[in-house]
């Protein structure tokens, strides 16, 4: 089995697009269920900074990517585990539809085959070779100073 | 042809399910490039163990090894396939279920309208 990229639930709610949406796409509503705590806008382009009290605190920043009212929200964040300066992210959507009950909620995350952007290029030995000689120079400037 | 992920992670898994291997990496992690002499006093392996356990661990990506100053053969650990496998875990980790289902709980139930 390939590692899963995609992660992908589908909710049929008995509430109306309008109240999930609430509960999305909101600080009060989304720190009712995901993150205890939220700071920040949700607004495309805007960082909302996340915190988990139950979680021992734990932190993310959500990118917030789409805030299409009553039907789409979408961010990205990190690898969960990987070390904060990782570039790697996922792509997490929420898609709303009208059902005759309620709501239907669409959610995605996915991206998580992706491999770290060093090991794509070409120069990624360069990179290693490049670290050693600065801890290097570092040593001789040491030396010398 | 970049490689395959799952690939890679199972490599990552593998080497990983072995204590002397765990301790290898943890060993170079914490001290740096060492020789195999290093590593088989440090850990209490013997050298042929060192030299077994250091082969698998560079298939897997995990360990690669240069000539250091005179004809000292240094290796050192190389964090890429673990990023990979973090990205696995990450994937395994990830609770939808566990978040949606307190969603569904606040919608049904927010906390204006309790008593």
């Amino acid at each position: 089995m390939p590692i899963p990229n995609k992660i992908t639930r589908t909710l049929d709610l008995a509430h109306p697009q309008e109240k999930v949406w609430r509960a999305l796409a909101t600080l009060e509503g989304i720190t009712g269920w995901f993150g205890s705590h939220a700071e920040g806008e949700i607004a495309p382009g805007q960082d909302l900074h996340m915190r988990w009290e139950q979680y021992d605190n734990a932190k993310a920043t959500l990118a917030i990517k789409v805030v299409d009212p009553m039907s789409v929200f979408a961010f990205c964040w990190g690898i969960s585990g990987a070390p904060e300066d990782d570039p790697r992210q996922t792509y997490v959507e929420f898609v709303l539809e009208p059902t005759a009950s309620g709501t239907r909620l669409t959610v995605t995350e996915s991206g998580f085959a992706q491999l770290p952007d060093e090991w794509l290029e070409p120069s990624y030995e360069g990179n290693v070779e490049g670290w050693r000689s600065e801890l290097d120079e570092l040593v001789a400037y040491l030396d010398a100073a | 042809m970049p490689p395959d992920p799952e690939e890679v992670s199972a490599g990552v898994f593998a080497a990983m399910a072995d204590p002397n291997r765990r301790a290898i990496l943890a060993s170079l992690a914490e001290h740096g490039p060492s020789t195999a002499t290093d590593l088989a006093g440090r850990l209490s392996i013997t050298r042929q163990g060192i030299a077994k356990h250091l082969t698998l661990l560079a298939d897997a990506g995990l360990v690669t090894s240069d000539a250091g100053p005179g004809r000292r053969v240094l290796h050192r650990h190389r964090s890429e396939p673990i990023k990979v496998a973090q990205s696995y875990l990450a994937a395994l980790a990830a609770d939808w279920d566990g978040s949606l289902d307190r969603l569904s709980t606040f919608l049904d139930d927010p906390p204006s309208s309790r008593h």
